[in-house]
């Protein structure tokens, strides 16, 4: 049964073999799961309301990156009973198909996120970042005040370059308009006509309690109320939500 | 150099015949980034406890830290050990000298410091790629990729001029290990820079196929960064401390093809139950729990190779280590399969149970296999007779084990109970604790677990303390005769 065993000899001479072999041995498994997800279109499911990042949530998002919020906080609701009653409709592959990178996470020291757009007020996030056991006493989670500082917004048009770069549609007009688009959304009283044609379902808002100025603290509270607010679960059928 | 070399095949043991500053100088760096790994694993276990310990600092949250000490101890603990035990295990089985000798050695000593350096000033600095274990930027990744080429020339071109015809099983998986975080690496960090001049970048994959191609990553950094080469590690140092040949050869070749075969397909089961298309999932599951098999199969090869010289446990401390290690091994491979059941990472995913998990391999496994092997390497590359003390060495294995019984049992209580209250209902059908309940219900375990590393951090400090006097105190080695390489010694 094991002659074949025998032969190995040869490989054990031979570095190159072995490493050849080696290669192709490993590549296997990551071909057959990396490449159909790209390949079956119904990896991502057929729903409507997605559009990219405006601006401002885009530069938010990166503050979430930079602060390492993911490793406490997953956005990625599973279909369980459980985490319905928590968090609400699991979450889709399409909800974060203009993620560069994902943040689904992998562990929850505090809630999942995926959808927390929209549960608490503007106030209620800025004062939690701020001090979280001031709101929360039992939270363990870290303060984040010195996110009460100006944005730095100088080079938003780059950014939505290079995610359009990997592939997130946005418009020419979308990348000329950036920095314009930013400060329409941290403003309230700002005209929106443009911006909200460009992104749907994008809210204005002076997100830290301060109109006058831009700061971390908006761009960070304006990703956070918009997360898991895009698709609007009243109009999805199961069909549309089957993978391949 | 080695004007003393004496006729024949046999020169004295000082003999640089194989190159060894820059791996005394790898044997240092994985002690000192030990330390410093398990330090800053302290420092976040008890910011978890005691959220004050944030500072309200930036630098200092635990967002920030995590990243450092996830780097620390993976690839400035683990990436030093491997650097120091395949460069000194490929010299020896081949009986050549380092390809591109003593400069290629201090090139990847010091390309790959200061790689870690770089990593660990960018995530104090919030620059993060946010894949996990694979944190560091782009302008990071590049030179890590070019570190790891000439790693490959070296340890390859090693291989190339050895005199023994065949090469031995500890190479293989080196040599897999290599290549395949080489690709893993490259595969994982391909993204477009803002410009050249900014430090962000964009992850080329969106959305699903991300999270598929980072746990494929993820899951494989821990396949063949922390096992294919910890296993190089363990097939040149039991045999050698036990005096004993490896039990079976068959057994290697089975282990190790299926082993590196199948780990790769095991990186869904980090995204059970979540947006990633099913049949993804079940390969992944079906895949890590056929892993268990070729994994026992290396401990099992490990373990038997001590038959008829398990008597050496008690009068080899460092040896005691390396056992250990396997046992913990054995255990971490048999819960890593039990927890890919989708079942059972229903309860056990986004909990501490993972925590556990990773640290009683970690630990137990990584940690000791290391630990073993620097005792075992320190007095042969600063040519001592022993460890300075061997008493010590006792101390810091027992003081370390009930360290990682302290931390796994409470994370496996805390993940568990944590899996059970977030799931729980009560008679009327509501949920029955808020989130915030399930994280206070958590605090006394998470100080049990912040005692595990403190007492781990303290098995460092002494092996630290122990391996200093060894190089500063330790009696010299009796210059033996030593089999060298003919060709070496002609060419001195």
């Amino acid at each position: 049964m094991f002659r074949w065993l025998r032969d190995h000899g040869v490989i054990e001479r031979n570095v190159v073999l072995m490493g050849v072999l080696t290669l192709l041995t490993v590549s296997i498994g990551g071909l057959v799961q990396i490449v159909p997800l790209f390949a079956v279109e119904t990896t991502i499911e057929r729903v409507q309301g997605m559009r990219p990042y405006t601006p401002l949530e885009q530069m938010g998002r990166n503050i979430y990156v930079r602060e390492g919020c993911y490793l406490c906080h997953s956005q990625m609701i599973r279909p369980f009973r459980d985490e319905l009653e928590r968090y609400g409709h699991f979450s889709l592959a399409a909800e974060s198909m203009y993620d560069h990178p994902f943040q689904w996470g992998s562990k929850r020291t505090g809630p999942d996120l995926a959808r927390v757009g929209g549960r608490y007020s503007d106030d209620w996030h800025a004062a939690h970042l701020r001090s979280p056991r001031a709101v929360v006493p039992a939270s363990i989670m870290p303060p984040y005040s010195f996110l009460d500082r100006p944005l730095d917004y100088d080079r938003v048009a780059d950014h939505l370059r290079a995610l359009r770069a990997v592939g997130v549609p946005y418009s020419d007009e979308m990348v000329a308009n950036a920095k314009a688009d930013l400060e329409a959304q941290a403003r309230p009283d700002a005209d929106a006509t443009g911006f909200n044609a460009r992104y749907a379902r994008a809210r204005q808002g002076a997100f830290d309690g301060d109109p006058a100025r831009i700061t971390e603290m908006d761009a960070l509270i304006a990703y956070l109320q918009m997360l898991g607010t895009l698709v609007d679960f009243r109009d999805v059928t199961p069909a549309q939500l089957r993978q391949q | 150099m080695a004007a003393t070399a004496t006729a024949g095949h046999y020169a004295p043991a000082s003999s640089p015949v194989y190159v060894e500053g820059p791996i005394r100088a790898f044997a240092i760096a994985t002690a000192f980034w030990g330390v410093v790994g398990f330090l800053v694993g302290v420092v976040i276990a008890l910011q978890l406890a005691f959220p004050l310990l944030n500072l309200d600092l930036e630098w200092t949250s635990f967002g920030r830290l995590r990243p450092v000490h996830t780097s620390a101890v993976i690839f400035a603990f683990g990436g030093n050990a491997l650097f120091l035990t395949s460069l000194f295990i490929v010299q020896r089985t081949c009986r050549a000298r380092l390809f591109g000798g003593d400069d290629m050695g201090w090139f990847l000593f010091w390309g790959y410091q200061f790689f870690i350096v770089m990593a660990a000033l960018g995530y104090v600095l919030g620059i993060t790629q946010s894949k996990e274990y694979a944190e560091p930027e782009w302008y990071v990744d590049l030179w890590l990729t070019l570190v790891w080429v000439v790693y490959l020339i070296a340890f390859g071109g090693t291989i190339m001029r050895r005199e023994e015809p065949h090469i031995y099983v500890a190479n293989w998986f080196f040599l897999a290990f290599i290549i395949t975080v080489a690709l893993l690496h490259i595969g994982n960090n391909i993204s477009i820079p803002i410009s050249l001049g900014s430090s962000h970048s964009y992850s080329a994959t969106p959305g699903v196929q991300g999270a598929m191609i980072q746990w494929w990553y993820g899951h494989n950094a821990v396949g063949f960064f922390l096992t294919a080469g910890f296993l190089g590690m363990m097939y040149y140092l039991i045999p050698k401390q036990a005096d004993r040949p490896v039990y079976s050869y068959r057994l290697s070749i089975v282990h190790f093809w299926t082993l590196i075969f199948l780990y790769i397909w095991a990186g869904p089961h980090h995204l059970h139950y979540t947006a990633l298309p099913d049949w993804a999932q079940t390969l992944g599951m079906v895949f890590s729990v056929m892993l268990w098999m070729p994994s026992w199969g290396g401990m099992i090869n490990g373990l038997m190779t001590l038959s008829g010289a398990w008597d050496k446990l008690r009068t080899n401390p460092a040896l005691r280590f390396s056992v250990a290690a396997l046992g913990f091994y054995g255990m971490s491979t048999f819960e890593g399969p039990v927890m890919s059941i989708k079942a059972v990472n229903g309860l056990s995913h986004y909990t501490d149970w993972t925590i556990g998990h990773v640290h009683s391999g970690a630990m137990g496994w990584v940690g000791f296999i290391t630990f073993g092997a620097l005792y075992y390497l320190f007095p042969v590359l600063w040519k001592k007779k022993s460890i300075w003390s061997e008493r010590l060495i006792s101390w810091h294995f027992w003081i370390a084990t009930l360290g990682i019984v302290f931390y796994i049992s409470a994370m496996w209580v805390s993940g568990i109970m944590q899996g059970l209250m977030w799931r729980a209902f009560d008679e009327l059908g509501f949920l029955q604790y808020s989130f915030v309940e399930t994280v206070e219900a958590l605090h006394p375990y998470y100080v049990i677990r912040a005692l595990g590393g403190v007492l781990y951090l303290a098995g460092g400090l002494i092996m630290a303390f122990n391996l200093w006097k060894t190089v500063t105190e330790g009696e010299a080695a009796e210059p033996a005769p030593r089999l060298v390489p003919a060709h070496a010694v002609a060419a001195e």
